[in-house]
């Protein structure tokens, strides 16, 4: 489903991504580790199509990046770092302009956002302005926004930073029931997480892709758990 | 087509859902209002509303770099551009969509100074065709300050520096045909600079549909006007909005 090909995008002098290329189909859960300022951030922005890539290129759902972005909008939910939404709107009147922008009308509608609410657990909040949200019902709301059309392709962005451990054990929860039948992109700091969800893992530094297997080959081969894996092989790298 | 729908639905409800427009509707029909008057509107016993529009180009200089700043520069700062230009909606869109929202709220505004007319109405007999030529006039320059707005808070996160560029702007195109100015580009320039600098000044425009004369010429300056800048806004956009 996501198919990226030699993926470059440099801001001023600094290359943020270079040259990363892998494929994720169907019930792929893809951890995207890395240090912080790794490229992580920016290779999910070009996948959302929110930042063009300098080179190389990528489809979602066989809709390329470049040549078809709306399209391959349309077939992602993507929730970006910090979770940004419009703070002076409620809730409801947040995800009606979701559903205007993504053309889900009507009795559609309706579902969706009944379907929606109870996913994400919000209908308590759902009158509420969103500025006056904790940052756990924040995140949630940035969660509803990007599933609401139940797309195929997920790119989530540090989906737990700043949550509780209830919260994030029911994010991760989410995560898993809708593992088999989409495509998702986890970027996270979090390594218990990524043994929890994912079953793929990227490891990228200084925009550069250094490991891409499984969180169980990796404990395996190194002999340790995942941390000092992950410490492992992004400082020897960086010293080479 | 949709997406530019969604966003021009959102923005005129956001006016709304915080204390801007209320704010912003109060003042502005305060001093639209209250500026004919200590003019001596009565005193002139005249009755049209050339006093009322020959203000609006002064108190839209100001009023409308306020509704035009936040258009972007709110959004780029709080990070919402990322949630927006990752629904399908392009980046014309979404620029089009927050005009036409902000030029249609700036429409109300105007609407809600009808006293005046009905006042002018009662007390004499008006030539109508002039008051209405008079407001599309206002309409139309309003969208002019808008379009340049709208640019100049694309260009920056901050509403402050946007609010300020733009008011710059505005206040160089009101005052460009000013006599003081045209003199003294035409004596250390040329003539002709000088009569360039008073085709595109607002002013003149303005004033011809002010009287009620409504040519080609004049619709056509605001509305190339308002392509242009709008147009500038969605290139900056397209080059800025992850920065």
């Amino acid at each position: 489903m996501i198919e990226v090909q030699n993926l470059r995008r440099c801001f001023g002098p600094v290359v943020a991504v270079d040259d990363i290329s892998f494929a994720a189909g169907k019930g792929d859960v893809l951890g995207f580790l890395g240090p912080n300022g790794a490229g992580k951030s920016t290779a999910m922005k070009m996948l959302a199509c929110f930042l063009s890539p300098d080179g190389g290129t990528a489809s979602v759902c066989g809709h390329d990046i470049i040549t078809d972005p709306v399209a391959v909008r349309r077939c992602i939910g993507y929730l970006a770092e910090n979770a940004p939404a419009y703070n002076e709107m409620t809730v409801a009147g947040f995800l009606d302009f979701v559903c205007d922008a993504r053309q889900i009308r009507g009795a559609a509608r309706k579902q969706a956002v009944e379907r929606i609410l109870s996913i994400c657990s919000i209908e308590s909040v759902y009158h509420q302005t969103i500025e006056t949200l904790s940052k756990g019902y924040r995140r949630r709301v940035g969660l509803a926004q990007a599933l609401i059309h139940d797309p195929q392709v997920l790119i989530l962005d540090e989906p737990t930073d700043g949550l509780d451990p209830n919260q994030k054990h029911e994010v991760r929860e989410l995560i898993n029931q809708m593992a088999q039948e989409k495509c998702i992109i986890v970027s996270t700091h979090i390594l218990e997480e990524v043994e929890q969800v994912c079953n793929r893992t990227i490891i990228i530094a200084r925009g550069k892709i250094l490991v891409d297997s499984t969180p169980g080959k990796l404990t395996e081969e190194h002999g340790c758990s995942l941390t000092e894996v992950f410490r492992k092989i992004t400082t020897t790298k960086k010293s080479a | 087509m949709q997406g530019f729908l969604a966003v021009l639905k959102r923005e005129l409800k956001g006016y709304f859902a915080t204390p801007v427009a209320y704010v912003f509707l109060v003042i502005f029909l305060f001093a639209a209002g209250l500026w004919p008057f200590i003019q001596k509107f009565f005193e002139i016993q005249q009755a049209d509303l050339r006093l009322f529009f020959s203000n609006l180009p002064v108190l839209f200089m100001v009023f409308v770099p306020a509704v035009a700043m936040r258009l972007w520069a709110e959004e780029r700062k709080s990070g919402s551009i990322e949630l927006l230009l990752t629904l399908p909606i392009t980046v014309p869109q979404a620029v089009l969509g927050k005009f036409f929202a902000a030029w249609a709220f700036l429409g109300i505004a105007l609407l809600l100074t009808f006293p005046l007319p009905w006042v002018v109405n009662y007390l004499g007999d008006p030539d109508m065709g002039q008051i209405v030529t008079g407001y599309l006039g206002s309409f139309l320059m309003a969208g002019g300050f808008l379009a340049i707005g709208s640019f100049f808070s694309a260009l920056t996160k901050n509403q402050v520096i946007s609010f300020i560029l733009s008011v710059v702007a505005c206040t160089i195109l009101v005052f460009a045909d000013n006599p003081t100015t045209l003199d003294y580009l035409s004596s250390t320039l040329s003539p002709a600079i000088a009569s360039i600098a008073e085709n595109l000044s607002f002013k003149a425009h303005f004033e011809s549909i002010m009287r009620g004369v409504v040519e080609f010429k004049d619709i056509a300056y605001f509305v190339i006007l308002i392509a242009a800048w709008v147009y500038a806004s969605t290139l900056i956009l397209e080059e800025r909005k992850a920065n």
